[in-house]
């Protein structure tokens, strides 16, 4: 459907249009060896050998007088055709069995596996050498064999995929709209697994010439059929009298290698929409020439958090810029809780992000000021956010799990970042941590201590997320949609740890929520951001009760809390 | 409290359903997820599911829909005994039962049109693929989507946009029941409320029962006539909505309602102080997940 799109991204990337072409000349060159080549890859004369180049024929000839040019052409047909044979035979066993064992998990999955992990534990090498004794020296029949043995790459990329979206919620969707499993996996599943395993394929047939190239080095293949793996070993065999003939096979081998790994990570780039955009690199007008406008223009501003004038500017892939916030003025003063409410897209993240200095990669503050705790912060290198960050302003985000790493305790989590910001010892650091659980109400801080995030539930994890937001007694919090992600009543329970912090820590919060009830409980005072600009400021009560702007009264006509119960439904039954 | 009006013309019965899912371990406990819950839904009713996170009524959905299977109890939809439906008769029964999910990003194939979507269900009913592209422009406009929409991929529409497109695929077969999973809570307050009055019109007009799970309060007074209050697995209290939300019987639909904050910052206020008082507070810091 796309295909065409990710050649054309493929081609313009210069890692990939390079081993294209060369991979594209190679098989041209090999499928056209017998237009090609001066004579008969098996012609041979033993006047000419160790012949050099001669007119018609460039590249001279070998031990027993054959030509090299035609050895090479052909050996490749044999090379190449035994890779794509190895590789017809893995993608044929792998990605089907892959698509049933992700798909339908169970006993078929568990069997699958098993055996591609005892496949995967085999020595590769070991085991080809063992069927040729047993089936033969012929080239096809080896390639068969390490098809076989690749497979399980093929499988497990494909189960581990489709595992992943046979949870997607429309995979559940189609399965409700009465759809059979073959058709989901053809419409909904195939597709997302057409592209790791088009990239595999790339990798894995490098890897299939290489291994067929080091059976044939080794004089495993059959003798008499060209490849170039043979040439290799008769050149080594040769290798005191005539070292150049070293050159051709190696060549060959290593360009058509290279070509393929560098060509799959070209198809990954352009499959998962990632890589060198070239617009991407240029570095944005950063805000360090904007943010030279004088700041103090703006009136009086609050001491703990000023923001005047901000604008937040994206740099798209295709060099355009947009614009997500646009003029923005804000203050918290100190004990002040403030509400920033919007829909999303209205800029309201983007503006706490510009304040933490946490702004995505593409965006940059293009205009205005920000100050926090009377410091200028835009324009600030890293490393002067980092030392705000924590002791001055902290951060609540709005997913408690995702913040906090699965593979350490709560313990070390809250722990560390104190021992680092404030210096102290593992044992004072371990008894603050229990001071901040205490504080935000948590009854056994022990055992949460030594849990990890998986033992706690999401309203907890959130506290716990709080408390080392205050851990380094910072004057100022940003707390992002910090409710959204729990039940209303821990909901309800959060806020008022907040409402309790601000009271008597005189905190100053910047809460951004999209929740007007929210902004009712705990807000003292509230801006409504609409496309990018504050349209409206001013006391939850007042901003609540009688809204001036059109857009905060759409909001508030949009609340549901005064609408009367739905009635219920008369008895239509007969 | 109002026990469960189980009459002989009910569409949908859930009778003492339990589900589990298998401990994680090896010979770990399997954890119980719905212990026992009944519930009715009458033709064109909707019946709001209420609860916390891990109540259960989601799972609950999902087992109606034959995504969960159902350890022991019943599922009688018009009549049938569907809990343990074969997998070709759960594809008839995708005619008459559908689904509208939370997430309008995750609940649509990013990769298909919203026509190849739209028709999906449509085509694997055995309707001709012609006959199928001239419905889906029907279910289009019924869900107040221009016709283009049919050619375009599902990153060029907003939320709002989405859940209507996924309405409509619900819509497409014209089901008797559709299980609505948390289908607003994702989308923004105005949104909300747009699609809130959609379903509530697709209702009167064609009148579809909606089993509507939320956890939001004011959406179920909003679109339920009853309402069913589900914690950790079990129905604590059914009945009228007013008399539900307004009147609750068990104090933990007393904390639930007080605990929703309302966009007022009196009557929030003597709300918060209501649920501060409340008996019922579900202390969760001391709860182990």
């Amino acid at each position: 459907m796309n295909a065409r799109r990710v050649a054309r991204r493929v081609l313009r990337n210069p890692l990939g249009l390079v081993p294209a072409v060369v991979l594209a000349l190679i098989v041209l060159a090999v499928l056209c060896a017998p237009l090609l080549s001066p004579q008969g890859p098996a012609v041979a004369s033993l006047r000419d050998s160790f012949g050099g180049p001669t007119g018609g024929h460039p590249l001279g000839f070998d031990s027993a007088g054959r030509d090299v040019l035609a050895r090479l052409l052909h050996g490749g047909r044999n090379t190449l055709g035994g890779a794509l044979l190895a590789l017809a035979v893995a993608l044929v066993v792998g990605v089907p069995s892959g698509l049933v064992a992700g798909y339908r998990g169970g006993r078929f999955d568990a069997a699958a596996s098993w055996t591609a992990n005892l496949v995967m534990a085999l020595p590769a090498m070991v085991v080809l050498l063992a069927s040729r004794a047993i089936l033969g020296p012929t080239v096809w029949v080896l390639m068969v064999v390490l098809g076989v043995l690749i497979a399980p790459s093929f499988f497990r990329l494909v189960r581990g995929t489709v595992a992943g979206v046979r949870n997607e919620l429309y995979v559940d969707a189609a399965r409700v709209s009465g759809l059979r499993d073959a058709r989901i996996v053809a419409r909904h599943v195939l597709v997302v697994v057409r592209a790791p395993v088009i990239v595999q394929t790339a990798l894995v047939a490098g890897i299939a010439i290489g291994l067929q190239a080091g059976l044939e080095f080794l004089g495993i293949g059959s003798g008499d059929t060209p490849t170039w793996g043979a040439m290799l070993n008769e050149a080594f065999a040769n290798i005191q009298r005539a070292p150049a003939m070293m050159v051709w096979p190696g060549l060959a081998l290593g360009l058509t290698s290279a070509s393929l790994v560098l060509l799959a990570a070209a198809l990954r780039d352009a499959l998962e929409g990632r890589g060198a955009d070239p617009v991407r690199r240029r570095r944005p007008a950063t805000a360090s020439t904007a943010s030279t406008a004088p700041a103090g223009d703006g009136g009086d501003r609050a001491g703990l958090l000023s923001v005047r004038d901000l604008a937040v500017s994206y740099l798209l892939p295709d060099g355009t810029v947009r614009e997500v916030v646009r003029g923005v003025d804000l203050d918290v003063r100190e004990g002040e809780i403030v509400g920033l409410v919007g829909e999303s897209g209205s800029g309201k993240t983007q503006t706490a992000f510009s304040i933490l200095g946490i702004l995505p990669e593409g965006g940059h503050v293009s205009r205005g000021s920000v100050t926090v705790d009377g410091r200028e912060v835009v324009g600030l290198p890293e490393r002067g956010h980092r030392a705000l960050r924590g002791t001055v302003v902290a951060y609540v985000p709005q997913e408690p799990m995702s913040n906090l790493d699965p593979s350490f305790t709560i313990g070390a989590q809250l722990t560390e970042p104190m021992r680092y910001k404030l210096g102290i010892s593992r044992a004072e650091a371990r008894r603050r941590a229990l001071d901040l659980l205490r504080q935000v109400e948590i009854a056994d801080p022990e055992r949460v201590l030594a849990s990890y995030p998986h033992q706690i539930s999401g309203g907890m994890a959130q506290r716990v997320l709080i408390a080392g937001a205050m851990s380094c007694d910072p004057r100022l919090l940003v707390a992002d949609e910090p409710t959204t992600a729990l039940d209303v009543m821990v909901q309800a329970e959060v806020l008022g740890l907040l409402r309790r912090l601000q009271r008597e820590r005189g905190l100053g919060v910047l809460l951004v929520t999209h929740n007007l009830g929210v902004v009712a409980d705990v807000c003292d005072r509230v801006a409504v951001m609409h496309e990018g600009r504050v349209v409206e400021t001013g006391t939850a009560e007042r901003v609540l009760h009688d809204p001036r702007e059109p857009y905060t009264r759409t909001l508030l006509d949009a609340v549901l809390d005064q609408v009367p119960a739905r009635p219920p439904l008369k008895g239509r039954t007969p | 409290m109002t026990t469960d009006d189980v009459t002989g013309d009910n569409l949908l019965e859930v009778a003492d359903l339990r589900v589990s899912f298998p401990g994680r371990g090896w010979r770990a406990p399997a954890a119980d997820v719905l212990n026992g819950v009944s519930l009715a839904v009458r033709p064109g009713e909707t019946l709001g599911l209420v609860g916390g996170s891990g109540s259960g009524k989601t799972t609950l959905g999902r087992a109606i829909l034959g995504l969960v299977p159902v350890r022991s109890g019943t599922v009688t939809f018009a009549g049938e005994r569907i809990e343990r439906a074969t997998a070709r008769r759960r594809r008839e029964l995708s005619r008459d039962l559908q689904v509208v999910f939370q997430d309008p990003y995750t609940s649509l194939n990013p990769s298909l049109t919203i026509g190849d979507t739209l028709a999906e269900p449509l085509l694997a009913q055995g309707v001709p693929a012609a006959e199928a592209r001239r419905r889906v422009g029907g279910l289009l406009d019924r869900v107040r989507l221009p016709p283009d929409a049919a050619d375009r991929l599902p990153r060029e529409f907003s939320g709002g946009q989405r859940q209507r497109v996924a309405i409509a695929r619900a819509l497409a077969l014209d089901p008797k029941l559709i299980v609505c999973d948390e289908p607003v809570s994702a989308l923004d307050l105005t949104t909300q409320r747009t699609v809130l009055d959609l379903f509530l019109e697709i209702q009167e007009r064609t009148g579809v029962s909606y089993l509507f799970v939320s956890h939001d309060l004011a959406v179920i007074r909003f679109v339920s006539h009853r309402v069913a209050v589900l914690r950790r697995g079990a129905i604590v209290e059914t009945g009228d909505t007013a008399e539900v939300t307004e009147r609750p019987a068990h104090p933990y639909t007393r904390s639930l309602m007080l605990a929703a904050p309302v966009a007022d910052v009196a009557w929030q206020r003597e709300r918060r102080e209501a649920f501060e008082r409340s008996a019922y507070r579900e202390n969760s810091s001391a709860e182990r997940k």
